[in-house]
Formats: structure tokens, C-alpha cells, sequence
């Protein structure tokens, strides 16, 4: 790449990371990106691609049986092989994930507003009065104004609200990165629209990087202008989205241009 | 006529209710789209056009005639039903063969060398090989999974498939190969298709005439074309608005 080297170091860079089983098949190989602060980039592939192990490794969150390799620098700390209390203090701070299902995301047995509070209880160190009137500002912000909604447990709410407030939860501990794992998969298209004009005005407002992953390159040039193309578990194109979608360079990207394309088309031109 | 809704509303136990005065014919070789968010009624809707629920009012016609035991056979045999989720709608222990001649078992329909001559055959039509038969549904993707799900709701050459978001759960390459498939049986077999989706490309794609479904009732019905480009209701153009496009080359 030809952009200058930045002042100082990026808030995420990846290099060489690699995800393999413990029977040793490569799960994710050889990815390599830097995210500065601030900065927003879009992870686009289909199932398979490696698209949400990259977020999991990222964050250090890979399951049992999964090990990485390569070099993940999140804030200048190592992720990779670090024991769990060096990361702690990443997750929050530093990194927070919004994910795809907000039903599993959220704990079940606990009403939202407690959920909402224990972040916001633990980075900021608010308690009492002061902890309630940050958690009703942490609602108001994601639009869930309604003071019923704290009080309801995940099941008693939509599927738009529950993620509203999964994104209120990513957000109560004021990430420089959030990583957002096809935050809109499992909504309908009208909450679709609503979320990502949220989580946009979001990220923009507090100059948040953003990490953004999803199968439909629509959804994603909606919210970034830079795009990762990744196909099983490597990374095949790298560039601006009008690019990416108008001068394809790898055979798979042109595949997953050119069927979104013919979905596109068929709801006839704008 | 195959299937027609007349006036039906539906109630679940105590609840609201959950479709209200829905109208709505399917004739052979017609493709319909029943389109509408969370909550609809869409799911509800093909419960009953299944017969498996009884409208609280109105009727559900099959062939112009209430659906009573006596035509139950018959009526399995001509409507069919594709779901979701192709990981969940297909039994992990059974052989593809044994999932495809399920309808042709249980309808007692064919047997032996018959049946396994009508499976192969459905599984050909649907682009799968032939040495599929022995193998179980785990060694597929989910693409050739949903084609697995067809061959069986096709294997008794049934007038009409209610297709309940067929292509959600799949990929985006995928999707668009599962829906020419779809398009090929509606051609070669003059299969009639009623595709619920909140997918409206989907839609676009495979079906004639569309209709729209909003907190159980109808708010709108016409050409697909129409709808997409110059809907009428306030709700309707809201969800066509809302999908995610490409940016303009």
C-alpha cells in the first residue's frame, strides 16, 4: 500500500493471524489489516469465509480446540496465546462485539436494565443514582426511551429492541473499536434500515473504529467505504467498495458481485 | 382453483388475532409471493393453507371444496411445502432416499423399485447426483440441502409448493441458484408456487403477483412489478425502501 506510515501505532493490526483446529486444519490463514482509530472497515464473505473467527480472534475470544497464530496487536497488546488477564482489560475498554443473534447475546434471566448497568457499573464506576441516570442515557441513546423496556426480560421485547439494547450493552464501556458481526442478519429488512442508520450515527459521533462484518455487500456499503474480501478463511481482495463492486479482481469477489448484482436487479433500477 | 383462503381470520388460544379477513387463490401454475415482516401473519397463513390448523372464520378450499378426511390424501398429495431451515427440516439419521420417498410412503403413493425409480428421478430434477440416494443429510451444504427438501416436496408431482422463505438461510450465491431452480420447476413441471418471503428480491425474482401482509391482514396485492415500483400503501413502500442496495454503478 502506498499511504503514508501513520504518526502512531493503529488501534487494531493484524498480521499473519491464523486460526487452526487442534488437528491441525486451517481454519483462517495468513490475514493481515490495520484498523487506525476511527477508522471503519468492512469484512465481506459467505459462510465459511472466516469472517467471524477473525472477530473472535481479534478479541481472544476463540473457542476451546481453536488456536491462532500470527500477531493481533489490539491497543499495542499481543492477543495472541495472552493469558486471559491481559485481555480483560482489553474487552470493553478497548474492543466491544455486537452479535448476529441478540437472543443468544443476551443473558435470558436478567431484565435489560441490569444488563445494561453492569458494563457501564464496572468501566465507569458509577453506583446508585448516578448508575441509573447513566443506564437511562445509555437506552435513550440506542432509542429505547420507554422506561418499560428496562424492566423486561430479552424475551418480552422485539427482535430490533433486543439488539438495540446488545448495542447499548457493546457500548456502555466506551470502546475505541466496535466490532459489529452481522448485527442485522437475523432482523427484518424495515429494523434492518433503522439499526444501521443507528449504529452509523453512533460510530460517527463518538469516532469509534469500526469493525463490520456481513455476508450482503449492500448492508456493508451502507456502512463503510473500505472492504476486506475474505473466502475461505483468506483474505482475496482488499479496497475501496465502488471498486470492489464495479472492477472485481478475484474470481470470487466477482461471483459475490455479480449475485448480489442479479438480486439487485430484480428490484429494478432506482 | 387449488387452494383459495375465503374471509379466513385465525386466533391463536386467548391471544389477538393473528390473521383477519385474509383472501387469497392460488390456480395452477401461478406464482404468488406472500410478503411481510415479523409477526405478519405469514407463518400463521401457511399453517392453514397446510390444513394443519382450522381458521377460526372462513374456509380454506381445496379444488373449490372444504378440505374434509376424504380428500385429505389427495390434498397432501397436491400441496406440498419446502421450510426454512434445511438443517432442521431434514431427519440427520435417515438416507437422502429415505427422505425424499417419505411423502410417497406415507401417502401411499409407490413402492419398492417404483418409488425408488420416482426418487431418483426428483433428485435429478433438482440437479443432485444420483449417488446421493446412501447419503445423509450432514455431508451436504446447506444449498444442497434445500435442494434435498425440494426433490422430496416435488417426488409426488404435487400442483402446488408452499415454499416458506425457502432462501433466507442461504448464501447469496445460493440463493440465486436455488431460486432458478425453483423458476425451472414452475416452467418444466408447471408447478404453482407460493413463496413466503421477507426478501423482496426473491421474490421479484420467481413470483407473478405478489401480496403483502401486515399485522394479518392484506394491505396490499398486484403485479410484483407494480408493487416493487410504484407500491400504494404507506407500509408497502417503507419495505421496499428499506432494502439495502448496490451502490449505483
Amino acid at each position: 500500500m502506498s499511504l503514508p506510515a501513520p504518526l502512531t501505532a493503529p488501534l487494531l493490526s493484524v498480521s499473519s493471524l491464523g486460526v487452526q483446529t487442534a488437528a491441525g486444519r486451517a481454519l483462517l490463514s495468513d490475514l493481515s489489516f490495520d484498523l487506525a482509530a476511527g477508522q471503519r472497515l468492512g469484512l465481506i464473505g459467505e459462510s465459511g469465509s472466516g469472517k467471524s473467527l477473525t472477530s473472535l480472534a481479534v478479541t481472544g475470544l476463540l473457542g476451546a480446540g481453536l488456536s491462532a497464530s500470527g500477531s493481533v496487536l489490539l491497543d499495542g497488546v499481543q492477543v495472541v496465546d495472552a493469558p486471559e488477564r491481559r485481555l480483560i482489560p482489553l474487552r470493553g475498554r478497548v474492543a466491544s462485539i455486537v452479535f448476529q443473534e441478540p437472543l443468544t447475546a443476551l443473558d435470558p434471566l436478567m431484565r435489560i436494565g441490569k444488563q445494561i448497568a453492569e458494563p457501564i457499573a464496572r468501566h465507569r464506576a458509577l453506583r446508585g443514582t448516578a448508575l441509573r441516570t447513566a443506564v437511562a442515557e445509555a437506552l435513550d441513546e440506542v432509542s429505547l426511551s420507554d422506561a418499560r423496556i428496562a424492566r423486561s426480560y430479552p424475551y418480552e421485547i422485539s427482535g430490533g429492541q433486543r439488539q438495540r439494547a446488545a448495542i447499548a450493552i457493546a457500548l456502555a464501556s466506551r470502546p475505541q473499536l466496535l466490532i459489529a458481526d452481522e448485527p442485522t442478519t437475523a432482523l427484518d429488512v424495515t429494523v434492518q434500515a433503522q439499526i444501521l442508520q443507528l449504529l452509523d450515527g453512533l460510530v460517527e459521533a463518538r469516532g469509534m473504529a469500526l469493525l463490520f462484518i456481513s455476508h450482503d455487500l449492500a448492508v456493508v456499503s451502507a456502512m463503510t467505504q473500505d472492504v476486506l474480501v475474505m473466502s475461505k478463511g483468506v483474505a482475496v481482495e482488499r479496497g475501496p467498495i465502488q471498486q470492489v463492486i464495479t472492477h472485481p479482481q478475484h474470481p470470487y469477489t466477482a461471483q459475490l458481485v455479480g449475485s448480489a448484482r442479479a438480486l439487485d436487479d430484480m428490484l429494478g433500477t432506482r | 382453483m387449488i387452494l383459495e383462503l375465503r374471509n379466513v381470520s385465525y386466533r391463536y388460544r386467548k391471544g389477538a388475532l393473528a390473521l383477519t379477513d385474509v383472501s387469497l387463490s392460488v390456480d395452477d401454475g401461478q406464482s404468488v409471493g406472500l410478503v411481510g415482516e415479523s409477526g405478519s401473519g405469514k407463518s400463521t397463513m401457511v399453517k392453514l393453507m397446510l390444513a394443519l390448523a382450522k381458521p377460526t372464520s372462513g374456509e380454506v378450499l381445496f379444488e373449490g371444496q372444504p378440505i374434509t378426511p376424504s380428500t385429505l390424501r389427495r390434498f397432501r398429495a397436491s400441496v406440498q411445502t419446502v421450510f426454512q431451515d434445511p438443517y432442521s427440516s431434514l431427519d440427520p439419521r435417515q438416507n437422502i432416499e429415505s427422505i425424499v420417498a417419505e411423502p410417497l410412503r406415507s401417502l401411499g403413493l409407490a413402492r419398492g423399485d417404483e418409488a425408488r425409480e420416482m426418487v431418483a428421478a426428483s433428485l435429478t430434477s433438482v440437479g443432485l447426483p444420483a449417488d446421493a440416494l446412501d447419503r445423509y443429510p450432514h455431508e451436504f451444504s446447506g444449498g444442497q440441502r434445500q435442494r434435498i427438501a425440494i426433490a422430496r416436496a416435488t417426488v409426488c408431482h404435487p400442483r402446488l409448493l408452499l415454499a416458506d422463505e425457502p432462501v433466507s438461510a442461504l448464501d447469496v450465491t445460493t440463493r440465486i441458484q436455488v431460486i432458478d431452480l425453483l423458476a425451472e420447476l414452475r416452467e418444466s413441471a408447471g408447478l404453482a408456487i407460493l413463496m413466503v418471503s421477507h426478501d423482496l428480491s426473491a421474490i421479484a425474482a420467481l413470483c407473478d403477483t405478489t401480496v403483502v401482509l401486515n399485522a394479518g391482514r392484506i394491505v396490499e396485492s398486484g403485479p410484483t412489478a407494480e408493487i416493487l415500483i410504484s407500491p400504494r400503501e404507506d407500509y408497502t413502500r417503507r419495505l421496499v425502501e428499506s432494502v439495502p442496495r448496490l451502490p449505483a454503478l
